[in-house]
């Protein structure tokens, strides 16, 4: 049985790549992912805003009340080096290369044009084998528009392509108007795979003390349809490749990622919870769900239940939807 | 950059330039935080650090002690196992050297030990330069040697090594506290080849061989008795005679190879002079410099600078002196109460005398017995100029010249002043001559460091820099002095005369005449909101008049504007800095701006690309947004240059002080200072330094009165009254008032008012406010907004609240926080920093106990911002009682402390004996009542003090011996509460022996431990109070030990109060252990976290922290009350819950910490887990010791509960709680 996928123009060993998180910031980490069978791993991402307002505040920080007083003109010794910036992220990069022979996908999460072709071109250097672009911004800003927002993800989609020569791949939140046009447009720009979709951090209440504060949850399997769904739609209409990521918990959830299609499936959730060794079980349960169904090889799945191949094209539209709230039944009291 | 003479040049301190060759020559360091030396322990920590290497290939080991006399102890040690070893100290640090340095010397084992020299605490601390330090141990047997310039000071700092090692004496290198080590110049750097070629192996081998080893045991530092003392003694003086001679060869090996001569005795100026000036240190140049002068206009007068002080080399003195000398003023930067004259004068007089007497080893020949008079000069910092120099000349000239004299002052109570000139000026007109006017937070100190470096490396240029700083932390106004020149500059001194003055801080017009030394011609720069066409209306008409009169090129630009456009915050270094190299110009201006974004790449590259294109971008914006104004004819403006203080102050308040404030305190006479350092308290009430940009402003419709912003506030400018309603009648329209939320005081009405003029906006306030408005989250009872246009209604508010009466104090309960709002503060308006941890406690140990206190403070931060003039905080209620505070020293304040109470506790018991012995005249009643009063209350101590007033009525006519002095000591009758406060430098470190003696003491004493985990007020070194895994100054790895636990150091005694408090974490926690510790009679300890500038965070979240270092079990509150013993009970109470918070949530909030994970991630990583088990490890003892039993077994005392915000039944509908 082959559960080979090209991703990325990478042949992996089966589908399951754990996708970027905080989790894999050490080697002896992400050597444990690929001693679970894993195939890929998306490193943790490198914030551009975090490193800028953190190079900021080392600043203030360093500086506050200095040069005030005669007998304290500084408080904290300066020291040569802050290892600041990416160098961190870089000697990851390096260490994890050397430590494990699966791909190693390095995650930039940018805000501007100046800050990605720099990360990208120093991650590049450091040795990973792609990287995946997290085209996140919040727009807060009123007077913005879609199409503005959207022409900028290409751009930097383009630039950074003619800047780095490792494949890119560009992480989309699901917050778009029109998923199947950007990706169409990301493709023209060059993208060579698409990860649908990004989760966030969503702001909370505290209603006791009237804060904000910040709550990620775990992902949920039922976070799956919304990728499948539009994978689905998306899948033959790009060059590039795509990725599920969100939801995925369970082999069943990479089979039907792998039907939607995408060529991989991307966990991170689900090892969280049950631990790095989940991922083994998955990739069984897999291999007896295709022997069960005999299935010769994840290629021949791969997208058979998309928009263009499925049975009934339309479930992807309307009827789907009314189909789904019709499906519900009003629990009797 | 190399200089006319080909040779490559730096740019550095003095400071920096020792820190140089003293790391290089030495393998032991040992470094203990004094101002102004800590800089060179802090460059040789950063170095070692960093693995910088001595020429002898090695990492030199620095290390940090408990006090200098522990650094000398750890020298001595080093240097008598073989190791070169050398320290840094000043002034008091120097005296606790003392024993050391004559062992040392007695032993004849080579050092170094470089002293910026500093003047010695005496009516007053002073952090300043002179040389009453050094003039105070030169009978140690220590080699003396000065150097006077930052590139002297290099120099001199090899010279000495490499002497020390030949001769064997060791050697105290000095030079001038703040004027040489804090100056910054261009000098020529020694390399390491210099290094090596000046230190002789074959000494150094010799200095190992003499080592304490096993390997060839002897034995030193025996006791001798009076057959061979004596005689021992003396068998070191050949080494003395051979000294001398060793320093000359060694400064002429030195000149061979730098092409810089020295010499012991150096003459500058006429060669037939007759009239000489002998000293040394700093003020050499501009003696110098009046001498050029002087002879231009065919005087014969000539300078001798001395550099070997110790040992006296008589006959080099002599050979150096003009036989032409007629007169010779001999200058003393020291004072010598007492004695005939100051000791180089002394000296001089038995040099020459010995020479003319025969009693010298050569004759000297001199035309006719000169003439020889001593003077003092320059205490503590006090400029002295070529004018001054000038004076002493003329003085010379006269027929009887004054002798004993002073110059720099107006003696008008000893008469032994010196008039000056103050029109003679040495300014060369070649160079340029600038001063800058900012605040401390503004950057404008940075920004002139940098342009020195700058210009002293972009062009052949000589430069100097020096810095004139605020005595307060908050809000400083810094004054930046700036020479670039092509000829040497020898100025040391402040420019009087200058072409180029900028000021940073527009609001500094109303107070401060910046334009008072630009010359004419000169250009003025100023930060205005306001742009060129409107400036003119809105400056100050004197200032209009001198720029006019002046004739002043006078440029604006926005500089805040500019800054937040290009966000760089409240931080305008780049923008005025750019702005100054476009118009002054120094540098071609293209050529400048290149310059300056080099040097911005420079200095903030390893923080980032960031901060970098920042500041690029506000070189950009500056240029853009620079403007020059067209100056009118004439002065239009109707308003003038505000007086320093109120026309309203006291007298002394007024002339003295306001003078002081305005910058003018150098013209005050003698007279105008009391004798013997005391003076009145109450005075920073008088100085308004409107610093903030925001202040808090009530909302008395959504605030509870829960009292929490009042507590916290470090300032004490937020306060708040209960009174009686009528009294609102003549109050201004934007009076606020409230209705009180105590069942007791419904009828009357509540204020919260902020004074505008005092505060700092630190935003401690609005951190601390618990209620937050339904209807918008952020809105809160106190909220910031902008200050000026509350400033005017604001100020009326905050006149017309004081004028309300303070409540009667026994109608509150004093451990309520919510009441103790309403207690008068009796420290107020400091210049500590904006947000500071540790005044909140002083501030509510004088709202609790003022009008009773006597506090003894430990030198630091407490003791600079509590009496630091020219305003101090303590202040007095209504009825003239507050508490009296003093300052002995660093090391020995729990002993000062003692001793006071040991005082207090006599003059009570000779007060109780006379009442006992009056009680016949005065009534058994009365004298049992006084006698047997119980004073544990605030009635009962109410009571007393009616009983002593009646006591005094009824003494009033005495006429016995006895009655007068009983009337004079009456008062001790009312208990008195004796607090000893000091920072954790002083109880953990320095003073901590003594602290340990006054606890086991039983003395009923209360210690208050300011707890800042390092020494703040010299700028953050480590403590053995600083936190593992915390990075410090001389802890630049961070602090590999754990912190030591003082609280249970002192529970061990078992009959002493301890309490660990956070405000933060616990308020009313805090409050109950001031009031236990008060109340114990006994030795009470409160250990309190003080949150501080120098942990690296934004102080407006002070409160949050303190709380994050409860939650996460780094700091348990605790209690430890000895009297719950005999109830039965377990005196330990943990008044904290288990840990849970992590503790890196805490400790990586601040840059202390987080700074270590940046620059060397793996030892933060491994120092924050044994961090976590110290925590871990400490929670356990103290969880198991609080669940002991007492001797009744199974009762325990409750924990307090954090007190909440407010009491629900006073909620107003809709307030959260």
């Amino acid at each position: 049985m082959n559960l080979t996928t090209s991703y990325l123009g990478f042949t992996l060993k089966n589908p399951v790549v754990a996708s970027s998180s905080p989790l894999w910031d050490s080697v002896s980490n992400i050597r444990a992912l690929e001693d679970s069978g894993v195939a890929a791993v998306v490193l943790p991402s490198l914030f551009e805003e975090q490193l800028l307002l953190e190079e900021e505040k080392l600043h203030r920080d360093l500086t506050r009340g200095t040069e005030s007083f005669g007998e304290a003109l500084s408080y904290l010794p300066m020291l040569r080096d802050y290892n600041r910036g990416p160098a961190g992220y870089l000697e990851l990069i390096g260490k994890a290369k050397s430590a494990v022979s699966i791909p190693v996908i390095a995650s930039l999460n940018g805000a501007s044009r100046g800050g990605w072709i720099q990360y990208a071109r120093e991650v590049e250097r450091a040795g990973c084998d792609a990287i995946e672009l997290n085209l996140y911004s919040l727009v807060t800003d009123p007077l913005r528009t879609s199409m503005e927002v959207e022409n900028d993800y290409c751009d930097v989609v383009r630039v950074l392509k003619s800047s780095v020569r490792v494949p890119v791949a560009v992480k989309l939140s699901h917050f778009l108007t029109a998923p199947a046009n950007l990706a169409g447009q990301l493709d023209v720009a060059g993208a060579n795979a698409l990860v649908l979709f990004n989760r966030f951090y969503q702001p909370d209440f505290d209603i006791e003390q009237l804060e904000v504060v910040p709550r990620l949850a775990l992902s949920q399997s039922q976070e799956l349809l919304l990728r499948l769904h539009w994978v689905a739609i998306i899948h033959g209409r790009v060059q590039c490749d795509l990725a599920i990521t969100g939801g995925v918990h369970t082999a069943e959830d990479v089979i039907k990622s792998m039907m939607s299609g995408a060529k991989v499936a991307m966990m991170t959730s689900a090892l969280l919870e049950k631990g790095v060794r989940h991922a083994t079980c998955v990739l069984a349960d897999l291999q007896r769900w295709m022997e069960e169904h005999e299935y010769e090889s994840i290629e021949e799945m791969q997208g058979s239940m998309s928009y263009r191949s499925a049975p009934d094209a339309e479930a992807f539209e309307r009827v789907n939807y009314v189909r789904t709230l019709s499906s519900f039944a009003v629990p009797r009291r | 950059m190399a200089d006319s003479r080909g040779y490559k040049t730096i740019i550095l301190d003095g400071n920096e330039a020792v820190a140089s060759v003293a790391y290089r020559l030495n393998e032991i360091i040992a470094i203990y935080p004094i101002t102004p030396s800590s800089p060179i322990g802090e460059w040789a920590d950063q170095w070692s650090h960093e693995g910088r290497k001595n020429i002898w290939g090695i990492v030199p080991r620095v290390v940090e002690l408990q006090s200098e006399a522990g650094a000398a102890g750890a020298l001595h040690g080093a240097i008598q196992a073989g190791a070169l070893g050398t320290t840094f100290t000043a002034s008091q640090g120097l005296l606790l050297m003392i024993p050391n340095m004559y062992k040392i010397a007695g032993e004849l084992t080579p050092t170094v030990i470089h002293v910026t020299s500093r003047t010695i605490a005496t009516h007053a601390l002073s952090i300043f330069g002179d040389h009453s330090d050094v003039m105070a141990v030169r009978s140690t047997g220590f080699v003396l040697l000065a150097s006077n310039t930052v590139q002297e000071a290099q120099d001199m700092a090899l010279i000495a090594q490499a002497a020390t090692l030949e001769s064997r004496i060791p050697f105290l290198h000095f030079f001038d506290g703040f004027r040489t080590s804090h100056e910054i110049a261009k000098i020529v750097p020694l390399s390491d080849e210099d290094l090596r070629s000046m230190i002789d192996d074959g000494c150094v081998r010799e200095h190992r061989d003499r080592a304490l080893t096993p390997d060839r045991p002897v034995l030193r530092g025996t006791a001798q008795n009076p057959d061979v003392f004596f005689q021992a003694r003396e068998a070191a003086t050949p080494f003395y005679f051979a000294c001398p001679t060793i320093v000359r060869q060694a400064m002429e090996r030195f000149a061979e190879r730098t092409g810089r001569s020295y010499d012991l005795f150096e003459y500058t100026g006429a060669p037939d002079a007759e009239r000489v000036v002998v000293l040394m240190g700093s003020a050499a140049s501009a003696v110098e410099e009046a001498i050029e002068i002087l002879r231009g206009k065919g005087e014969k007068v000539g300078l001798l600078k001395v550099r070997l002080y110790r040992p006296f080399a008589v006959e080099a003195f002599l050979a150096a002196l003009p036989g032409t000398t007629r007169a010779i003023a001999v200058l003393d930067r020291t004072k010598e109460p007492g004695a005939i004259g100051e000791p180089l004068y002394i000296d001089v007089v038995s040099a020459v005398g010995e020479a003319l007497d025969g009693g010298a080893v050569t004759q000297k020949q001199f035309v006719a017995r000169p003439r020889i008079v001593g003077g003092r000069y320059g205490l503590s910092s006090k400029e002295f100029t070529p004018a001054m120099a000038k004076a002493v000349f003329d003085e010379l000239n006269r027929e009887n010249p004054r002798n004993h004299f002073t110059v720099g002052i107006k003696d008008d109570v000893s008469f032994t002043s010196l008039e000056c000139d103050t029109d003679f000026s040495a300014e060369n007109s070649q160079s340029t001559r600038a001063i800058f006017y900012g605040l401390g937070s503004d950057g404008t100190v940075g920004a002139n460091k940098n342009s020195i470096k700058i210009i002293g490396e972009e062009t052949p240029f000589y430069v100097q820099g020096y810095f004139v700083y605020d005595s307060k932390k908050s809000g400083s106004v810094t004054v930046s002095h700036l020479r670039f020149g092509p000829q040497p500059i020898r100025s040391s001194y402040l420019i009087s005369k200058a072409n180029f003055v900028a000021c940073h801080q527009f609001n500094f017009l109303e107070r401060m005449n910046v334009l008072e030394a630009a010359e004419p011609g000169a250009t003025f720069l100023l930060n205005s909101s306001f742009g060129a066409d409107a400036v003119w209306q809105h400056i100050p008409r004197q200032m209009q008049e001198q720029i006019i009169a002046k004739r002043l090129r006078f440029f604006v630009v926005d500089g805040y504007a500019v800054a937040r456009d290009t966000g760089m915050g409240s931080r305008m270094n780049t923008i005025m800095q750019t702005c100054f190299f476009a118009i002054s110009g120094v540098l071609p201006r293209e050529e400048a701006i290149a310059a300056i974004k080099s040097s911005i790449k420079k200095s903030y590259g390893k923080l980032g690309e960031a901060v970098v294109q920042k500041n690029f971008a506000a070189v950009e914006a500056a240029l853009a947004n620079l403007q020059e104004v067209h100056v009118p004819d004439q002065a239009s403006s109707r308003f003038n240059i505000l007086p320093s203080v109120s026309p309203g102050a006291p007298t002394f308040v007024r002339d003295v002080l306001g003078a002081m404030i305005s910058g003018n305190g150098d013209s005050l006479p003698v007279s105008a200072l009391l004798a013997g350092g005391t003076f009145p308290t109450g005075t920073s009430r008088w100085e308004k330094r409107n610093i903030a940009l925001e202040i808090p402003v009530w909302d008395e419709a959504l605030c509870i009165q829960c009292g929490k912003c009042v507590l916290v506030c470090p300032h004490s400018v937020i306060r708040a009254k209960a009174y009686d309603s009528s009294l609102l009648g003549g109050a201004p329209s934007t009076f606020k008032s409230a209705k009180p939320r105590w069942r007791a005081f419904e009828s009357m009405k509540y204020t919260l008012q902020v004074s505008p003029e005092d505060c700092t906006g630190c935003q401690l306030c609005v951190e601390a406010c618990p209620v937050k408005s339904k209807s918008e989250a952020k809105h809160k009872a106190i909220n910031m907004a902008p200050q000026p246009p509350l400033r005017g209604n604001e100020t009326e508010n905050w006149e017309f609240f004081l004028g309300l009466p303070e409540l009667d104090r026994g109608l509150l309960s004093h451990t309520q926080v919510k009441d103790v709002q309403l207690l008068e503060p009796l420290f107020e308006f400091s210049g500590a920093c904006a947000g500071c941890g540790e005044t909140p406690y002083i501030k509510l140990l004088t709202q609790l106990f003022g009008d009773r206190a006597v506090i003894a403070n430990a030198t630091g931060c407490s003791s600079i911002y509590g009496g630091n003039l020219p305003t101090t905080p303590y202040t007095k209620n209504l009825a003239g009682r507050g508490p009296a505070w003093s300052n002995s020293l660093f090391e020995d304040n729990a002993e000062f402390g003692l001793g006071m109470r040991l005082a207090l506790d006599k003059r009570e018991d000779y007060a109780r004996a006379l009442v006992s012995r009056f009680s016949n005249e005065i009534g058994e009643e009365l004298s049992h009542e006084i006698l047997f009063a119980d004073q544990s209350s605030e009635a009962g101590i109410a009571a007393q003090r009616e009983r002593v007033s009646a006591l005094k009525r009824f003494l009033g006519d005495t006429s016995s011996a006895e009655g007068r002095d009983l009337l004079a000591i009456c008062d001790s009758l009312v208990k008195k509460s004796l607090w000893i406060v000091g920072g954790d430098g002083w109880a953990y470190d320095i003073g901590f022996g003594g602290l340990d003696h006054v606890l086991s003491s039983g003395a009923n004493v209360n210690i208050l431990v300011l707890d800042t985990e390092v020494y703040s007020n010299t700028g953050g070194q480590m403590s053995k109070s600083t936190p593992r895994g915390a990075v410090a100054k001389y802890a630049a790895a961070g602090k590999a030990t754990a912190k030591k636990d003082l609280a249970l150091e002192a529970i061990s005694y078992g009959d002493v109060y301890v309490a660990r408090v956070a405000m933060g974490g616990n308020d009313t926690h805090t409050l109950r252990a001031f009031q236990e510790a008060e109340s114990f009679d006994g030795p009470s300890l409160i250990i309190a976290y003080s949150h501080c500038i120098a942990h690296g965070y934004d102080m407006a979240n002070g409160l949050k922290q303190q709380k994050a270092a409860v939650l996460s079990g780094y700091w348990p509150l605790l209690r430890h009350d000895p009297r719950l013993k005999e109830q039965g009970k377990n005196p330990f109470q943990l008044d904290s819950r288990a840990p849970s918070v992590p503790l890196k949530d805490y400790v990586y909030a601040e840059a202390r910490y987080s700074m270590l994970v940046r620059s060397d991630p793996e030892t933060a990583s491994a120092l924050l887990r044994e961090a976590e088990e110290d925590v871990a490890r400490r929670w356990e003892i103290y969880e198991s010791r609080a669940a002991m039993p007492g001797r009744e077994r199974g009762i325990k005392e409750r924990p307090i509960e954090p007190q909440p915000a407010t009491s629900k039944e006073l909620l107003p509908a809709g307030v959260k709680q």
